[in-house]
């Protein structure tokens, strides 16, 4: 703990080195997240269309701009774009979170929230969470390194096989950490377009908080929806 | 009224401090909280214990001077600043908590008072324009469009108290900073300096100790004088304005 403070000049003035530039970093790389999840959450909902669409969905990923890309070549741009986009999403937030750990070392006794919704307060611990599920889901259907209900070639049957009410613990977790995703979405999509200086007046306050509020639901929702069919063996 | 406070007591800079219970009865609903720490201090005075410290000034709610953590919220349950808060808040029989702010850019000095000469440094980074001295110019010379005004005076009612730093999570001082970026950033007279101000300013806050911006909103929902989280928004693009500019 600092008795008086006695700050001198920082030792550099730059705009990039400002906790604010680290949070143009989160917003840029979790914008792209947002966009991301919004197109798989799209792709998912094939699951309705059928084994073949899914399935011919899942193919065409790979062969997505051949033959000026090659085999799966499109599919890996985009997994090391957002392999640096967690990269970088993670290490600003961790850096800001420790900044705000020492920017209070005496607690209050006594605090309210007056303001903070449930997804702000959450929006730590919850992107803990979902970098966890995020590695579960890795290696459940990318890497395949975890069978829970039987391998097969088709992401369609893997899909079903997946959600069976017999394994009813994966629809658990996936349920959850849809749950984690809304709220983060809600407030990251908010906090965003705040970074990013968007949200000037009361209007377009409200406007990016209609925004956040309906890419979480649509986006959580759409992306339980298939699992829930299959849970209860509509889509079979 | 009878009320029990509970006051935050720390005899100075390196004194690890407590929480002291005191028990008052001649409290009427018309005192002003500060007015309710006058008399606990006269009854501490008569008693030959030492009084509670803390900052006052203007006692309307105009200066920024006082501001204490009342219950968990900053300047207490009403929209306004310690020495406009009235006892009529309360409720009779009430326990009521006391606290300094808490931020290690504020540190405690003695009991309820912080230093917040930080503040001070950030204004002192860029939070000014720079104008010759002399006559003054006529207020109409320079014209400025209706909805600036109107915005840069609504942000130049920061009385830089301290509130947001206190409410925020993170203890980041980012609505203060935002007001007077703002304020002067819409003004033809904030120009010249716009881009140098804003990444001054945030280097200094952010050298001072205070944390980073999470947009939760705690310290709007604080500010006695209805700053909104726009003026952080605004601090923000210019932030971003000045980087696209090579600062």
């Amino acid at each position: 703990m600092r008795c008086v403070a006695t700050s001198t000049l920082p030792p550099s003035i730059q705009a990039r080195r400002t906790t604010i530039a680290m949070k143009l970093v989160m917003a840029v790389s979790g914008s792209l997240f947002v966009l991301f999840v919004i197109a798989h959450m799209y792709g998912n909902l094939k699951m309705f269309g059928g084994q073949a669409a899914y399935d011919d969905y899942a193919h065409h990923l790979r062969t997505l701009g051949e033959p000026i890309a090659p085999y799966s070549g499109v599919l890996w741009i985009i997994r090391v774009v957002l392999l640096g986009s967690v990269l970088a999403h993670i290490y600003s937030a961790f850096y800001l979170w420790s900044r705000a750990q020492g920017a209070r070392t005496t607690k209050y006794r006594m605090k309210k929230a007056a303001a903070a919704t449930i997804s702000a307060r959450f929006m730590r611990w919850g992107g803990v969470a979902l970098l966890l599920f995020l590695i579960w889901h890795i290696l459940q259907f990318t890497t395949r390194t975890i069978n829970v209900n039987g391998s097969h070639d088709s992401p369609y049957d893997n899909y079903v096989a997946a959600f069976q009410p017999s394994v009813w613990w994966v629809f658990v977790i996936y349920a959850l950490a849809m749950v984690a995703l809304a709220m983060h979405i809600r407030h990251g999509v908010w906090s965003a377009t705040q970074t990013l200086g968007w949200t000037g007046n009361v209007r377009a306050r409200r406007r990016a908080n209609t925004l956040a509020i309906t890419l979480a639901a649509v986006v959580s929702i759409g992306f339980i929806l298939p699992a829930v069919f299959v849970l209860f063996g509509v889509i079979k | 009224m009878k009320i029990t406070l509970k006051v935050w007591r720390q005899s100075g800079p390196k004194d690890s401090g407590g929480l002291a219970t005191y028990e008052l009865d001649d409290i009427t609903e018309d005192m002003s909280f500060l007015e309710v720490l006058d008399v606990l201090n006269e009854g501490l005075i008569t008693s030959g214990e030492e009084p509670v410290a803390f900052d006052s000034d203007c006692r309307e709610g105009i200066c920024g001077m006082c501001g204490l953590m009342i219950n968990g919220s900053a300047h207490g349950p009403e929209v306004t600043t310690t020495c406009q808060l009235h006892m009529r808040s309360f409720s009779d029989g009430e326990t009521i908590t006391v606290e300094p702010w808490r931020a290690d850019a504020f540190p405690v000095l003695k009991d309820l008072v912080v230093d917040r000469s930080a503040f001070d440094r950030i204004i002192q980074a860029g939070g000014f324009i720079s104008v010759n001295t002399g006559a003054a110019p006529d207020a109409h010379a320079v014209p400025v469009p209706k909805e600036n005004a109107d915005k840069a005076f609504a942000s130049a009612a920061c009385i830089g108290c301290g509130a947001c730093v206190a409410a925020c999570p993170n203890a980041s001082g980012m609505l203060f900073m935002g007001a007077k970026v703002t304020h002067l950033g819409l003004l033809p007279q904030g120009q010249p300096e716009r881009d140098a101000r804003v990444v001054k300013m945030v280097n200094q806050h952010d050298h001072e100790g205070f944390g980073g911006c999470t947009n939760i909103g705690e310290c709007a929902a604080a500010c006695p004088k209805e700053i909104p989280m726009d003026v952080i928004s605004q601090l923000n693009k210019d932030l971003r304005t000045a980087m696209q500019h090579g600062r």
